[in-house]
């Protein structure tokens, strides 16, 4: 592992000096040719990959109006060059949104715009061959995009750095340059069913000592149901959820909320996972696959609602995908929204008075919220445009006494990416997770400082895995990361004692 | 002699601008959008896109949001840009519709705030250090293309004036195809010769931003991807089977 310089916090509004380079060295693991021909991609990189990167592009370019527009558009304004999170935390020019989206767009133009194509006229629009060193580039840097979309908030044109990131990924895989990271748990997810390989008796142990373990701490048999036929709900939640902290205590959250709605609700072994780590790698197919696991176990088990758990890309597959990949979901209640979000069923149940909240088991905590980038900039929960942002504040309102929010540019649509999206949670990565994280900490530490905030809330796994893991390097408590409905789960009465017997 | 090149030369590049533009046009209009991407929030209706979209045209909200010094003078220069034209709509009509009549006094000034947005932006692009790296010899020159544009326009009206009744006459000749002389002006050649250059690269250029923007998914699609089903015919073809 690379030796390091955690960066300084500073104000959040700074933009660094350009430090060209400086994070060339930084690459993920490559897929091992197993990890590639599980997914029907090229084990290894193949002979003829120039070829085959610019066939690939044209079929893309085919495929995705958004890709060719993007490609067309952009003037070089200049707006987004301080947007990226990964360029405030490294300086490296390569991670300002415009010129990692121009180390495509300059192979684009050589192959198929006339004054890239014509050689005299090459030099003026910087088209550029695809050659070794600038496929190594590609690698490089677009894995240094979480996919967080910010950049596109602010584009005048709306081009989505996201959308030719996840093309470049797609062209890489299929010249047999994939990243392991993803293409290994995107198998598991085929064998399995889930990103961790947790087989099912696994699963239902786990489950079984949760139960045990809610029993022990609130005398209440609170269920958490595997594989129930004719069960109401399905929860569809990122397998982190089921031993990871602090995912693991908003899963009993989510389990205390059921029950004291008195649902009938259950986890499915096939699709024990709400991520889809597809998205990441750009492939429609492979996101397809994953998402039909979710199609045929609400058929097999017979739900009639599927709700999905706190994850951020999950809910941007499930909110904005779904329906398109494993749709239509005729055979689900009309009556509610398919899929929904947790949030969304929580604080139905809230504004109906359903649940009681005691704020006061909070008091302990003054929190604030992070808006999930995926949550925040490609979906939505409620009736209303902004209720992304919205109902998680609600819930968490109801659920505590002290609440702040951090800086009005760091949050909302405008919410920094933690550091960890878009496929780059892993350990080979550690250096870039850390100052991709900068902003998002600098915001946090002001209102740690200023305002007495002692825990931040998420409603994404990949968030929540990372702060706690880089958090730490800030001087931040690990333990300082919440779950939302773990606040939820903190606070709701259970007075609903057992099944059928109603409180008060 | 001179007549007969810009006439031939302004029905090639009208005739490119428009073919040009026309085939990317229908490419994006062809190219399917295989998921819903607008950056949310979004609009959950048809008209709530039809505003989102009129807001970027008209008031450049995102840019607003991004960065102000780009959004000023971006905007003053297509603000006056767009006066400037519809001001130049004068010397192909006849009679001049009322509108256009109306329009002529602040469209004088348009050339002068033109030029500074411009030159404000060359500023930046030369100044700004993260500017500067992403910038291509082509970003730069059609900025001097467009500079080159505006200030032989304002030479023509307050340095040497052109003799604008005969300019008129070689105009509506090339409309009606009846093809008067063109005065032989070396700052309306250059003036005229910029814009042809201007016509001719604007298909094939970043200057397609201006259709892009209407078809960009990010700021044209509905936020109703739960409520309607959205498939492109690719995908449908892939879920048939039969790919």
């Amino acid at each position: 592992m690379n030796e390091y310089k955690i960066p300084e916090l500073g104000d959040y509004a700074t933009i660094p000096d350009l430090d060209p380079g400086s994070m060339s060295h930084s690459h993920p693991f490559p897929a091992a040719p197993e990890h590639q021909t599980a997914l029907g991609f090229p084990g290894e990189l193949v002979e003829d990959w120039h070829d085959q990167a610019i066939g690939k592009l044209g079929e893309l370019l085919e495929k995705s109006r958004g890709l060719r527009v993007f490609l067309d558009s952009c003037v070089h304004c200049g707006a987004c060059t301080d947007k990226c999170h990964y360029f405030q935390g490294t300086g490296d020019p390569k991670n300002m949104p415009v010129a990692r989206q121009d180390l495509l767009r300059k192979v684009y133009r050589r192959h198929f715009t006339p004054w890239g194509k014509f050689p005299l006229t090459r030099w003026l629009v910087g088209a550029e061959d695809l050659t070794e060193a600038v496929l190594d580039d590609w690698y490089s840097y677009f894995h240094q995009c979480s996919q967080c979309r910010r950049c596109s908030v602010y584009c005048p044109y709306g081009i989505d750095t996201a959308e030719i990131s996840m093309a470049a990924r797609e062209i890489m895989d299929h010249i047999g340059k994939g990243q392991k990271y993803c293409n290994e748990i995107i198998g598991k997810v085929h064998k399995i069913g889930n990103n961790l390989g947790l087989p099912g008796p696994a699963l239902a142990n786990t489950l079984e000592g949760l139960e045990e373990d809610i029993l022990e701490e609130t005398g209440v048999a609170v269920r958490l149901p595997l594989d129930e036929k004719g069960a109401d709900i399905l929860l569809v939640t990122p397998s982190a959820d089921f031993f990871a902290e602090p995912h693991v205590d908003g899963l009993i959250g989510y389990a205390k909320v059921f029950h004291q709605a008195g649902a009938s609700w259950t986890i499915s072994t096939h699709a024990s996972e709400a991520a889809n780590f597809a998205m990441f790698i750009g492939s429609y197919e492979q996101m397809r696959e994953i998402a039909l696991r979710i199609r045929k176990a609400a058929l097999d088990l017979g739900v009639k609602r599927i709700v999905f758990g706190e994850c951020g890309h999950a809910w941007r597959v499930a909110y904005s995908f779904l329906n398109t990949l494993a749709g239509p979901f005729d055979f689900l209640d009309r009556n509610y929204p398919i899929p929904q979000h947790i949030c969304e069923y929580t604080h139905d149940l809230i504004e109906q008075g359903k649940l009681k909240l005691d704020r006061s088991k909070n008091d302990h905590m003054t929190l604030t919220f992070h808006d999930s980038c995926n949550v925040a900039r490609a979906t939505r929960m409620g009736d209303m445009p902004g209720g992304q942002f919205e109902i998680p504040r609600a819930i968490i309102r109801a659920c505590c006494n002290n609440f702040v929010d951090m800086a009005p540019d760091t949050i909302r649509e405008g919410t920094y990416c933690c550091g960890g999206g878009g496929g780059l949670l892993t350990d080979d990565l550690m250096e870039l997770r850390v100052k991709g994280a900068k902003p998002r900490m600098e915001a946090l530490t002001t209102v740690i400082k200023e305002s007495g905030v002692t825990h931040m809330a998420a409603i994404c796994a990949i968030c929540k895995s990372q702060f706690s893991k880089v958090m730490p390097k800030y001087g931040i408590g690990m333990d300082r990361i919440v779950s939302l409905h773990q606040l939820v789960g903190n606070a709701i009465v259970l007075d609903r004692a057992g099944d059928g017997s109603s409180g008060e | 002699m001179l007549t007969a090149t810009y006439a031939i030369l302004f029905y090639l590049a009208t005739a490119l601008l428009l073919a040009g533009l026309l085939v990317k046009v229908v490419q994006y209009a062809r190219t399917p959008a295989p998921l819903k991407i607008p950056t949310m929030p979004a609009p959950l209706t048809r008209r709530g896109v039809g505003l989102r979209i009129l807001r970027e045209i008209v008031l450049f909200e995102s840019l607003f949001k991004s960065n102000k010094w780009i959004w000023l003078f971006g905007w003053v220069f297509h603000a006056a840009l767009l006066l400037a034209l519809m001001r130049h709509l004068r010397y192909f009509l006849h009679p001049v519709w009322d509108w256009v009549v109306l329009v002529q006094p602040f469209g004088m000034y348009a050339g002068f705030a033109m030029l500074g947005g411009l030159a404000a932006l060359w500023g930046r692009r030369i100044a700004v250090q993260r500017i500067r790296y992403i910038s291509t010899p082509s970003d730069h020159l059609m900025l001097v293309l467009l500079i080159g544009i505006a200030a032989s326009g304002l030479g023509l009206r307050y340095v040497a004036r052109t003799d604008i009744v005969a300019l008129k006459q070689f105009i509506l000749g090339l409309i009606r195809f009846d093809w008067q002389p063109m005065p032989a002006d070396p700052a309306l050649m250059l003036h005229l010769g910029l814009v042809i250059l201007l016509m001719i690269v604007f298909p094939f250029s970043k200057l397609l931003h201006a259709p892009g923007l209407l078809f960009s998914p990010t700021r044209n699609q509905t936020d109703d991807a739960r409520e309607r089903r959205h498939l492109a015919p690719w995908a449908a073809r892939l879920e048939a089977g039969g790919e």
